[in-house]
């Protein structure tokens, strides 16, 4: 097999920081390549060098054969290698065609070349829908689903001649199951068409399923490669996290008391913007126990904690705490009663990025007056206790690694002194080592009495972490069984509908 | 230590426009010493500051909060007509001037509350009510300036008479310390202050925190109107008529004090002494260039660029940091 893409000793670094170490990288011709790690293992650095966003510091990468080191992104789409982004960076108010053709359109004397341009942009779009429903080039890109504007944007991948290489970053992160079946067929067909596929991912279930081999990230140099048939996931979880995956996952025994949440026939409006709803959900969390939501993006599981937290509109059902009915729901009064939510969107929602740290800390819990001294007491006291790695209490929290600004989140709620926990997707995005500190603090919550109800994609923490499990699907909320009683393939097969 | 105290107030975000006030007098100073070397001048400076000042305090909790007013000059102008109607009908100086200032603060709250309740963006509300206000206000005077008895309303901007020598400004200016010192302590040392904060930040993060963002941003406008109605008092003592047609275009001049100062229209960043510090520095231009002899216009485009750097400044001031 001959390596159409190729790279041996890749390092970058930014200031101080070493991103990248030491990538070693061969994809063949014709193959589906994964390249696998966690967040923060470099993977989107080593894609920017590839798009040429940025410049390796040392190391050789070539493209069949010769010296491959684009000046700019064109550089790179024209020597052959086009990217899709994660997230999908079409302009709405504009049509499928200019879509595709932006940047690239064909012209005389400035004009577009409107037969030409046409042409290619048919061509393009025949060539990603084969095999499902055609897309019209003259809607605007704003009306489609995401699904079919995930197809436009790999349309746009390959309008230009001679692309022997396509990297996919995340392509599955909003698609649901359906789709992301046909995009993994679309994927292989382009391979058999001889197309080699760089396809970027943290999700093992999706990786297995498309890929022919892979290549392992971690701190920024690659430490496995291999054929995806002949490995074994647990051999790829362990190159992934660097250790074994059970030591991440300190347990106490804990000891449930008495029922702290219970929720009964919940079900939500819809979010504006989303269709997203929660249609049915009854659950009782108890004092000392960690209770987790699995199921598919889109199933309703972050729409279940919003509706307990008061930040979606309830439709119907009955939320209690303790023994309370509380109604109406507003994030103000659950904080008043005890339950705090952790944020899946950490820079939309969970945190103010231009503020501080303290002031992100504090912001739900401040006295009538605060002084610099009081914010300064509390903030160094989490600070240490959670190890967060900063220059000052006072240093804005933008400034802060993903981990350190989760922590940061976290500590909100302790500061608060909630007893009921609402975590959504609380390690999404941050590296091992806080990872491993988010579940201790997680497991020490519980030892302490207090309710966690954690939502999770990642399949093995919640595995890890969680007492009990119960798996949403299509808005409704299945029965909270014992950890013992479920596995990864069980969870899928109910995430699925199966 | 002392280095690393010196750098995080050189952080604070009126720094910038305290240098410029600084080195700006220095070089009218320099031009015009014996004018820029005597007390007069700063106490007639300061006068000049006091109606665009105390707008801006308002403004800057407006700003900060992630909104905007467009509607300051029409409150003023509006002010002056309500002042000036109840002088007229025999009520005194402070009767007169709670009602003005309560009709300001009911008109914010009301903006507030179409802001939050119909979910309009402040630019559009208050564009509307910029009209809406002028319009009741000339309304209000049947087209034509009110004349009102002032009932002692001139003494807030006159030059203290020699039995009140130790008070060294007039009344006015002191109401406007007194504006900026109670507004700035809330603004950075009150859970309030924070919210105000939180909200111009990232409102999505104030809300998931508990905070209860309808009611900060109603009582931001509130107060924004309240204030706003107290510049529109000491405008009247100025002019000592109610003019409908007072003050267009005042909110420009407010909103480039407060931008001056620091503060973000993408809301978040803001202080209190920044922007009273950008009102002294429009005034000093202003004052400056009429002494060295400057047009009208030349004193016009000075401005704009003075607002124009000091915003360039502070972005690149926060790259390096």
């Amino acid at each position: 097999m001959s390596a159409v893409l190729e790279l041996s000793g890749v390092a970058k670094s930014f200031g101080g920081t070493r991103a990248l170490t030491s990538v070693e990288l061969e994809v063949g011709a014709g193959e589906v390549h994964a390249l696998i790690g966690e967040n923060g293992a470099g993977k989107s650095t080593l894609l920017k060098i590839l798009a040429g966003v940025h410049r390796s510091d040392a190391g050789k990468i070539s493209l069949r054969g010769g010296i491959y080191q684009p000046r700019d992104p064109s550089a790179a789409r024209r020597s052959g290698v086009a990217m899709v982004h994660q997230e999908l960076s079409l302009c709405p108010h504009l049509t499928v065609a200019e879509n595709v053709l932006l940047g690239e359109e064909p012209t005389f004397l400035g004009f577009v070349r409107i037969a030409e341009a046409r042409a290619r942009v048919v061509k393009a779009l025949a060539r990603v829908t084969a095999g499902s429903a055609a897309i019209s080039p003259d809607i605007r890109v704003g009306d489609l689903p995401t699904a079919a504007q995930q197809l436009v944007e790999i349309a746009r991948a390959l309008v230009l001649p001679g692309v022997r290489v396509l990297i996919l970053d995340e392509p599955t992160s909003s698609l649901g199951q359906d789709d992301a079946a046909r995009l993994f067929s679309l994927i292989r067909a382009l391979r058999d068409e001889g197309l080699s596929v760089l396809y970027v991912s943290h999700f093992l279930d999706e990786v297995q399923r498309v890929a022919d081999r892979f290549t392992v990230l971690r701190d920024g140099a690659s430490v496995m490669t291999g054929a995806m048939a002949s490995a074994s996931l647990s051999s790829i979880i362990e190159a992934m996290a660097g250790r074994a995956i059970d030591e991440l996952f300190p347990r106490t025994a804990h000891h449930p008391g008495e029922a702290l949440l219970s929720i009964r026939g919940l079900a939500s409006h819809p979010r504006e913007g989303s269709n997203v709803q929660l249609r049915d959900a009854s659950l009782t969390v108890h004092r000392g126990e960690v209770v987790g939501i699995a199921g598919l993006v889109g199933a309703g599981r972050t729409e279940l904690l919003r509706s307990i937290f008061g930040l979606d509109r309830v439709r119907s059902g009955e939320v209690k705490i303790g023994t309370f009915p509380i109604a109406p729901p507003s994030p103000a009064r659950r904080l008043a009663k005890g339950v705090g939510l952790l944020s899946e969107d950490r820079k939309g929602e969970g945190l103010a990025v231009g503020l501080s740290i303290a002031d992100n800390l504090t912001l739900s819990r401040l006295p009538f007056v605060v002084t610099p001294r009081a914010q300064a007491e509390v903030s160094r006291r989490f600070i240490d206790e959670l190890s967060v790695k900063c220059s000052s209490w006072s240093q804005p929290i933008g400034d802060l690694s993903g981990g350190n600004q989760q922590k940061i989140a976290l500590a909100r709620l302790l500061h608060h002194e909630v007893d009921v926990f609402l975590l959504d997707e609380p390690t999404r995005g941050i590296d091992v080592a806080s990872k491993a500190l988010i579940y201790a603090r997680i497991d020490a919550l519980a030892s302490a009495g207090k309710a966690v109800l954690m939502v999770s994609s990642y399949l093995p923490e919640l595995l890890g972490v969680c007492d009990r499990i119960a798996v949403m699907h299509k808005g409704k909320l299945g029965e909270a069984r014992n950890r013992a009683d479920w596995s990864e393939a069980k969870i899928l097969a109910e995430a699925t509908g199966a | 230590m002392a280095n690393k105290r010196l750098r995080e107030v050189m952080q604070r975000p009126w720094v910038g426009p305290l240098i410029a006030l600084i080195v700006v007098y220095l070089v009218f100073l320099y031009l015009r010493p014996d004018t820029f070397g005597r007390t007069q001048n700063l106490v007639n400076m300061a006068r000049q500051t006091v109606v665009v000042g105390i707008a801006a305090v308002g403004m800057t909790m407006v700003i900060v909060s992630g909104g905007i007013d467009l509607a300051v000059g029409s409150q003023v102008a509006l002010t002056t007509v309500v002042v000036a109607a109840m002088s007229k009908a025999g009520y005194g100086a402070l009767a007169s001037s709670v009602a003005g200032i309560g009709v300001a603060a009911t008109i914010g709250s009301l903006t507030g509350s179409m802001i939050v309740g119909l979910r309009i963006t402040p630019f559009i509300a208050t564009l509307g009510t910029m009209s809406i206000l002028r319009g009741a206000a000339k309304g209000l005077a049947k087209e034509q300036k009110i004349d009102a008895p002032a009932r002692g309303l001139d003494d807030l901007l006159a030059i203290p008479s020699p039995a009140k020598a130790w008070m060294v400004f007039p009344a006015g200016v002191w109401i406007l310390v007194a504006t900026a010192v109670v507004f700035g302590l809330v603004l950075r040392f009150t859970r309030f202050g924070r919210h105000v904060f939180a909200i111009g930040s990232s409102e999505a993060t104030a809300i998931l925190c508990g905070v209860r963002v309808r009611a900060t941003k109603i009582a931001v406008y509130a107060l924004a109107g309240a204030l706003a109605g107290l510049a529109g008092v000491v405008e009247f003592g100025k002019l000592t008529v109610g003019d409908p047609t007072d003050s267009f275009g005042l909110e420009l001049d407010v909103i480039a004090a407060v931008v001056i100062g620091g503060g973000s229209l993408s809301g978040g960043e803001g202080s209190v002494f920044g922007a009273i510090l950008g009102a002294l520095l429009m005034t000093l231009i202003k004052t400056g260039a009429t002494y060295v002899g400057l047009h009208g216009w030349v004193q016009e485009i000075v401005t704009g660029v003075i607002i124009i750097l000091a915003v360039a400044v502070d972005r690149l001031r926060k790259q390096r940091a």
